[in-house]
């Protein structure tokens, strides 16, 4: 799928990266807690949190993630959207719940960036 | 500097910009840039202050976290998945979940921990690159 057609699923509106909406992504993962981010998430996949600081950014950068999506209606503070703007990671905002956002996002194609902790 | 989470990743981010220059493999750099910024997180959470030391010869990345503070009293405790002694403010950042040291050792080929109680820690990390990329 597109960032634009995630856009659209998710009623999302684009904060960085409106230059970036044509990006293909294919996976996913979904976690606030961003040691596991840097765990499990694979370069190129879409992360999906509801934090919004700065951290969250870096964790993306360090990762090469395509793009941050915030749910339940977060976000970014000032200084996240600053080095996000600085650092080119496009960030969408949609008030769907995590759970939510997951689902459809599964049901049109996308998949998590590993099934299962311990496999590849 | 210790306890600042404001600018918490940026030498991680220098350290990628660095090895992107050289040209090492994309995933050496991701391997490279994600230990950097766990043992950058661990001085910033628990350390007075600290330093990241990179050093790159032709086959291996050598990362070196080395800090003033606390120390880590019970190192194969601080080694267990999930054990963690953060406080609110650095569990707010997303982190403090006892997973950093382990994220460290599982993404470095060779992990060295040396800790004194009172005086700090120091980490020694080196993530072996492919030889055949670095020659070109």
């Amino acid at each position: 799928m597109t960032l634009h057609e995630i856009r659209k699923l998710l009623d999302a509106e684009v904060l960085i990266g409106e230059d970036q909406l044509g990006m293909e992504v294919n996976t996913a993962f979904v976690a606030d807690l961003m040691s596991d981010v840097l765990a499990f998430a694979t370069a190129g996949s879409l992360l999906i949190t509801g934090l919004t600081n700065p951290q969250v950014v870096r964790t993306a950068d360090v990762l090469d993630i395509a793009a941050i999506i915030m749910g339940r209606g977060k976000r970014p503070s000032q200084e996240t959207f600053q080095l996000a703007e600085e650092v080119n990671i496009p960030i969408l905002t949609t008030k769907y719940i995590l759970f939510e956002i997951a689902g459809r996002l599964y049901a049109r194609g996308i998949r998590g960036c590993i099934e299962k902790v311990g496999s590849k | 500097m210790g306890g600042n989470f404001d600018n918490a990743g940026e030498v991680s981010s220098n350290i990628k910009t660095v090895l992107k220059q050289i040209g090492l493999p994309k995933d050496v750099i991701r391997k490279a840039a994600l230990v950097a910024y766990e043992s950058e997180i661990n001085i910033v959470s628990y350390a007075r202050k600290g330093m990241i030391r990179l050093r790159v010869v032709p086959d291996s990345i050598m990362i070196e976290a080395i800090d003033e503070g606390q120390g880590i009293p019970d190192i194969e405790q601080a080694m267990q998945p999930g054990f963690s002694t953060a406080n609110q403010k650095i569990r707010e950042m997303g982190f403090g979940a006892g997973m950093g040291l382990c994220n460290i050792k599982s993404f470095s080929d060779v992990f060295h921990i040396s800790s004194e109680v009172g005086k700090g820690t120091h980490l020694r990390m080196i993530i072996r690159a492919s030889s055949a990329v670095l020659n070109s």
